[in-house]
């Protein structure tokens, strides 16, 4: 059932025959065998997969957190090579600096790479209105909603405006509604430019809405277990599309592979 | 007027008076507060005072509250008192900022090169858990009896809180702000300055607070021991020649002065801490 990325899109993210494994106590744990993937230019990749498959684990190593074991991953025909700030990467967990205000957040990744401070504070303000925080700039993370503090993580990691975003169940924390909101949001900005993303989640309705292909991971170790492109037209809802015949179908399809994934995860 | 907005602005009015009345009963309650504590504070020294007058007690052991007033009264009047303060201060202030720069420099360097904090590690909790006042009498006989050996000792105190602080601070930084920052671009330098060394304040406030009651024990303690001026000094000249009244009026002015060193603690705390959520009753 594997689909190939369009050939009209030049190949943005190549997995090359990956493997990972971890050292935990002194046992080589493996989390991720042999994964091969092509992301294309502008295109949306959802992952799902059952919990410990090596999601996360993907994605911290295309970030260039860390090297794989075996394998290698390429970025534009360049093989990663430790953190590449062009890459945006976002958690589930906010990570905002507490002692920073929303602006300064925001404004932080350009401040890193010494953009001067009119610059940097006008884009912040900018990403600030994009993510809808317009008036909430000089908001401390603490004094701000979770899915307030999730809409100024997203407009920190789009500050250095990376061309790929990986995003590791970036609403995964969020309550239902929020989560709706701001995938929603999140769907619209990037209708706008059409980066190369990699999106990381539990949530199989959220794969599908959003994703132009949903690659379905194995229990742990894992490794690509279907890879099925998403015919379903753009610019998407979140909400509209979900209930329709064509949706239904590609989500019966990708749950019965998930669910056998996390059955056997436990 | 639509009769939407009618009701929207009796809605604002109805929760604006209850805000009101909130406010109201918080101050009422403050006010309560504080009158029981002068209600103790009057009951204390009442019956100290009653029980001198009356001769349960022998105020030439205990002193009284009248005595101690009328003792202060004088000390403050002739300007007697102003010297001995001033040159406690001045040594706790002394000890307090070497003892703070020290601390903290110590303690990020020990955070930032794992080796050194690992050779240097028993050193530091040897140190550290000895009595550093126990060290008084060996800085006197090498400093000598004056303002040094005091701020020697006050500095002997504070170091370590600091190094200690500063280091659990640098070494508990969210491993995610670490994670964020370099996938942000930030660089070794940029990660001390911008973030481990931030996220640490809340830790080296807390042992600047600390650090500030202990500089004044150090210096009292030094003053205690030999000396020709200081509270402490002023405390032991008092005992020894049986002045209890004496005594109470420098621990009243040392205690005075500790609480307001902390409230202004506190006060900067508040200041540069902003951005921490609120905790009631802090």
């Amino acid at each position: 059932m594997l689909s190939t990325p369009p050939a009209a899109f030049s190949r943005k993210i190549v997995v090359e025959s990956l493997s990972h494994a971890f050292d935990i106590d002194g046992r080589s744990v493996p989390v991720l065998t042999d994964v091969s993937l092509e992301v294309a230019q502008g295109e949306f990749l959802a992952i799902v997969g059952p919990s410990g498959c090596g999601k996360s684990t993907l994605l911290n190593i295309v970030s260039g957190l860390f090297p794989p074991t075996t394998g290698r991953v390429t970025v534009d025909g360049v093989p990663v090579e430790g953190i590449n700030p062009r890459i945006g990467y976002m958690f589930a967990r906010d990570a905002l600096l507490p002692w920073r205000t929303s602006l300064a957040n925001v404004a932080f990744g350009p401040e890193l790479a010494g953009e001067p401070a009119d610059r940097r504070e006008a884009r912040a303000r900018d990403l600030l209105r994009l993510t809808g925080l317009a008036g909430f700039e000089g908001s401390y993370p603490s004094q701000l909603s979770q899915g307030m503090r999730q809409r100024v993580s997203l407009a920190r990691t789009l500050a250095r405006n990376p061309d790929i975003l990986l995003m590791d169940e970036p609403f995964g924390a969020l309550d239902a509604q929020t989560k709706l909101v701001l995938e929603e949001e999140f769907l619209r900005i990037w209708e706008r430019d059409r980066k190369t993303v990699i999106f990381v989640t539990h949530d199989l309705f959220e794969a599908i809405a959003m994703a132009d292909r949903v690659a379905v991971f194995s229990a742990r170790p894992g490794r690509i277990k279907s890879l099925v492109a998403l015919d379903l037209p753009r610019p998407r809802s979140v909400t509209a599309g979900r209930f329709g015949p064509r949706f239904q179908d590609l989500y019966d399809r990708l749950w019965d592979d998930l669910r056998y994934e996390v059955v056997a995860a436990g | 007027m639509p009769p939407v907005s009618v009701a929207a602005a009796a809605e604002t009015g109805a929760v604006e008076a209850r805000e009101r009345h909130r406010k109201l009963a918080r101050r009422q309650e403050q006010l309560r507060t504080t009158l029981w504590r002068l209600g103790v504070l009057v009951a204390f020294a009442g019956a100290w005072e009653g029980a001198t007058r009356g001769g349960l007690i022998n105020p030439f052991w205990v002193s009284g509250p009248s005595l101690i007033v009328a003792d202060l009264w004088k000390a403050f009047t002739s300007g007697s008192v102003f010297l001995h303060i001033g040159v406690t201060l001045y040594e706790a202030f002394l000890g307090f900022v070497t003892g703070a720069v020290a601390g903290i420099l110590s303690g990020f360097a020990l955070a930032r090169w794992d080796r050194l904090s690992r050779v240097l590690d028993p050193y530091v909790t040897a140190l550290n858990s000895l009595p550093r006042v126990a060290l008084a009498p060996l800085f006197i006989l090498w400093f000598g009896i004056g303002v040094t050996s005091k701020v020697i000792l006050a500095f002997s105190l504070v170091v370590f809180i600091l190094l200690v602080n500063t280091y659990a601070g640098a070494k508990n930084v969210d491993q995610d702000l670490i994670i964020i920052s370099r996938l942000l671009g930030a660089n070794r330098r940029q990660l001390t300055v911008k973030v481990i060394l931030p996220s640490s304040i809340p830790w080296i406030f807390a042992g600047l607070r600390l650090g500030l009651a202990y500089a004044l024990i150090g210096a009292v303690v030094g003053e205690v021991i030999v000396a020709q001026a200081g509270l402490g000094f002023l405390i032991s000249h008092s005992a020894g020649v049986f002045n209890t009244t004496g005594v109470f009026s420098a621990l009243i002015i040392l205690m005075v002065i500790a609480m307001l060193l902390n409230e202004l603690m506190k006060a900067t705390e508040r200041k540069l801490l902003r951005w921490r959520p609120q905790i009631p009753g802090i």
